[in-house]
C-alpha cells in the first residue's frame, strides 16, 4: 500500500506550514523525513493520519483520496506510532499492545481470544514476549517504544507512521528499534518515520525527504540526496559526508570538528 | 503488586467483590433497630411463593419490604452509580484525581434541590427539580465548553468549575434568603444526604436514569482505556475521541444527578472507590468498571449501616462518607508500594 502526497498545503491561521509537498512511500520502503525543529514534520504527519483535515492538496493510500474517510477506516489502514510517553494510567505491556485492535471490534465489545492471539504474535515478532505481563511505565524506553510498535502491528495495517521513533534513546536501544522496523519495511509494511539524525537515512531509510521552511527541499535515495549542499542547507552547519568501508556506510561529520575551528 | 497478578486475578476479584456484596445486603436486612432473625429474613419473601406457617409478625414484614429493601437497593445502587461515574470521569478525563462533582452537575443538582426546597415543593418534586438542574449545568457546560478553542478536556473542566461555582453561588443565596426555622435547616440537612425515608417510588425513580448510564458504560469500558491515551492516540486507533468523551460524560452526569438527586451530596465514593479498584485489579476498565460498581455498592451499603445503627439519630451519609473517605485517601495516596 503507497502513500502520495501531491500538492499539500498547510497554515496554522495566516502561518503558511507546509506548501507545495510532494511525496511518494511504497511498500517495502522506509521513508525518513528529515529537517530542523519545527519544519513541520509532525503536521505532516497528522495531516496524513487523518487527524488535520483543513489543507489544500491530496493525501493518496492506494489511489483513494483519505478525505472520503472515516476515523475507523483511517485506524485500519494506518498505524501511528508517537515518541514514547508516559500515560496518565499504568497498564500492563499486553493490555497496551491489545489496544491496537480498537479498529476491528465493535465498541460494546473487549477484545477476544482472536484479538488476544495477535498480541502475542506482535510482541514475539518483536522479541518482547518476555515483558507480556509487565508494566508498561517500569519498562525501559526502548521496550516501551516497540511496545507501541507492536501494538501498531495488531491493528493490522499495511502502513506504518512513526514519529522520531528513536529519540530520548541510548545508542543500544536506537539500533534495536531501528533494526526492528525495517524488517518491518523487509515484510512489506509502507514505512514513514521521523528522524534528526541523517546518519540512520543511510543506514535504515530507502528514500529520504527534506523539509525547510514548509518546502521540500530534496526528495530521492539517501546516498544522492544526502549530501554536504543539502546539509549545509537543512541546519545551516557545514557537514562532511564521509564514505566509509568502501561506501557501505556514510556518516556525516561537522567540518568544524575536522578542522579543529570549534 | 505486579501488573502480571491483576492480570489474572481481575475475574476472580469480581467474583469475590460480588459475593461481598451479596453478604453485605443480608447482613443490612438483619441489622436495625428492629432486627430480623435470618431464618425470618429467608422464610419471609419465600412465604410469598410457598405454603409457610407464618410464625413473625405482620410488623417485621411490613419493615422487610417497605422499609429495609428500597433503602439498601437504594444505597446499593447510588454507591454502584457514583463509583462508576467517577471510574468514568477519570478515564474520560485521563485524570485520577476527577470525581463525579467535577462538572458542576453536582452542585446544579444541590441549587435545584435547594429552589425546591425553598419554594414548598413535596419529596418528589425536590428529586426532580434536582435531577433537572444536574442536566442542565451539563448542557451548560458543554455549550460554554463548545465555544473554547483547543484541548476539549481542559475546555470542559474550565467550564464545569465555573457553571459549578456559578451554582454554589446561587445556592449559597437561597439559603440566604430560607426561613431560618424551618427551611433553612430544611437545605442544610438534605445536602448531608440520607437514606432515611426511603420509598419504594423513589427506587423506581432512580433505577430508570441509573439503568440507562450503567448498562452502556459496563458495555463500552474497554474503549475508555484507549481514551485514556490521549486524543490523538486513540482517533488513529480509530476511535472519535471527542464524541466518545461526550457520550461517556452523558452517561456518567446522568448517573451523578440522579444520585444526587435521591439522596442529596455524598461526597469522596466516586474518587475512593475507584482508587481502591485501581489498586486491586489494575487500571484496565474491563475489569475496573464492574470492580468499582460493585465494591462502590458494597461500600455505601456498609457506610449506611453505620450512619443507621450506631448512634441513636441517624448520621448524614455524607458527612460519614467524608469522616471515612477522606482519611482513606491519604493512606492510598502515601502508601509507598507503587508510584501511579
Amino acid at each position: 500500500m503507497s502513500i502520495e502526497v501531491r500538492g499539500l498545503r498547510f497554515s496554522y491561521g495566516e502561518r503558511t506550514v507546509l506548501d507545495e509537498i510532494n511525496a511518494l512511500a511504497c511498500p517495502g520502503e522506509i521513508l525518513s523525513v528529515i529537517g530542523p525543529n519545527g519544519v513541520g514534520k509532525s503536521t505532516l504527519f497528522h495531516c496524513i493520519l487523518g487527524l488535520y483535515n483543513k489543507y489544500d492538496g491530496h493525501i493518496v493510500i492506494d489511489g483513494n483520496d483519505i478525505r472520503g474517510l472515516s476515523i475507523q477506516q483511517m485506524a485500519r489502514l494506518i498505524a501511528y506510532v508517537p515518541q514514547s510517553n508516559y500515560p496518565s494510567f499504568n497498564f500492563s505491556v499486553f493490555d497496551m499492545v491489545l489496544m491496537g485492535t480498537s479498529a476491528h471490534i465493535s465498541s460494546i465489545s473487549t477484545p477476544g481470544k482472536k484479538q488476544m492471539l495477535l498480541a502475542d504474535e506482535a510482541l514475539e515478532q518483536l522479541g518482547i514476549a518476555h515483558l507480556r505481563n509487565r508494566a508498561y511505565t517500569h519498562i525501559s524506553g526502548g521496550e516501551r517504544q516497540l511496545t507501541i510498535i507492536a501494538r501498531a502491528l495488531v491493528q493490522q495495517t499495511k502502513v506504518l507512521i512513526l514519529d522520531e521513533p528513536v529519540a530520548n534513546l541510548d545508542f543500544g536501544n536506537q539500533l534495536l528499534v531501528l533494526n526492528q522496523i525495517k524488517k518491518l519495511a523487509r515484510l512489506g509494511y509502507t514505512v514513514m518515520q521521523a528522524t534528526h539524525n541523517p546518519d540512520q537515512t543511510f543506514m535504515f531509510s530507502d528514500r529520504v525527504l527534506a523539509l525547510k521552511d514548509g518546502h521540500v527541499l530534496a526528495y530521492g535515495v539517501p546516498a544522492e540526496v544526502v549530501t554536504e549542499d543539502l546539509m549545509q542547507k537543512l541546519y545551516k552547519t557545514d557537514i562532511e559526508v564521509a564514505s566509509l568501508y568502501g561506501d557501505k556506510v556514510r556518516i556525516c561529520v561537522p567540518k568544524a570538528v575536522i578542522n579543529n575551528t570549534y | 503488586m505486579p501488573e502480571e497478578k491483576r492480570h489474572i486475578n481481575g475475574l476472580w476479584w469480581c467474583f469475590w467483590l460480588g459475593v461481598l456484596l451479596v453478604v453485605i445486603i443480608i447482613l443490612s436486612f438483619v441489622w436495625g433497630r428492629y432486627p430480623i432473625s435470618p431464618s425470618n429474613l429467608f422464610k419471609i419473601p419465600l412465604s410469598r411463593i410457598f405454603n409457610i406457617d407464618q410464625t413473625w409478625p405482620d410488623q417485621m414484614e411490613s419493615i422487610l419490604f417497605r422499609v429495609r429493601l428500597p433503602r439498601i437497593l437504594l444505597a446499593s445502587l447510588v454507591g454502584c452509580s457514583l463509583s462508576a461515574a467517577g471510574a468514568s470521569y477519570q478515564g474520560v478525563f485521563q485524570n485520577p484525581m476527577a470525581a463525579p462533582d467535577i462538572l458542576g452537575a453536582a452542585a446544579g443538582a444541590a441549587f435545584g434541590a435547594a429552589l425546591a426546597i425553598l419554594t414548598g415543593q413535596s419529596s418528589m418534586t425536590i428529586t426532580l427539580y434536582a435531577f433537572v438542574f444536574g442536566l442542565l449545568t451539563m448542557a451548560l457546560v458543554f455549550f460554554i465548553s463548545h465555544k473554547t478553542r483547543g484541548k476539549q478536556v481542559i475546555g470542559l473542566i474550565l467550564a464545569g468549575i465555573m457553571v459549578g461555582s456559578l451554582f454554589s453561588a446561587g445556592l449559597s443565596y437561597i439559603k440566604l434568603i430560607a426561613d431560618t426555622s424551618k427551611k433553612l435547616p430544611d437545605i442544610t440537612y438534605w445536602l448531608m444526604g440520607s437514606f432515611n425515608g426511603t420509598t419504594t417510588n423513589k427506587v423506581v425513580l432512580a433505577l430508570i436514569p441509573m439503568a440507562i448510564s450503567l448498562i452502556p458504560l459496563f458495555l463500552l469500558r474497554w474503549r475508555i482505556n484507549v481514551l485514556t491515551l490521549g486524543d490523538e492516540e486513540a482517533q488513529t486507533m480509530g476511535i472519535n475521541a471527542r464524541r466518545f468523551r461526550i457520550v461517556i460524560i452523558i452517561l456518567a452526569t446522568l448517573l451523578t444527578a440522579a444520585s444526587v438527586a435521591v439522596t442529596g451530596m455524598i461526597g469522596w465514593v466516586g474518587l475512593v472507590v475507584p482508587h481502591l479498584m485501581r489498586r486491586l485489579v489494575g487500571n484496565n476498565y474491563k475489569y475496573l468498571m464492574p470492580a468499582s460498581m460493585l465494591f462502590g455498592a458494597s461500600f455505601l451499603l456498609l457506610v449506611d449501616n453505620i450512619s443507621r445503627n450506631v448512634t441513636e439519630t441517624e448520621i448524614p451519609i455524607g458527612i460519614l462518607t467524608a469522616f471515612i473517605g477522606a482519611p482513606f485517601f491519604i493512606y492510598l495516596i502515601t502508601r509507598k508500594e507503587e508510584a501511579l
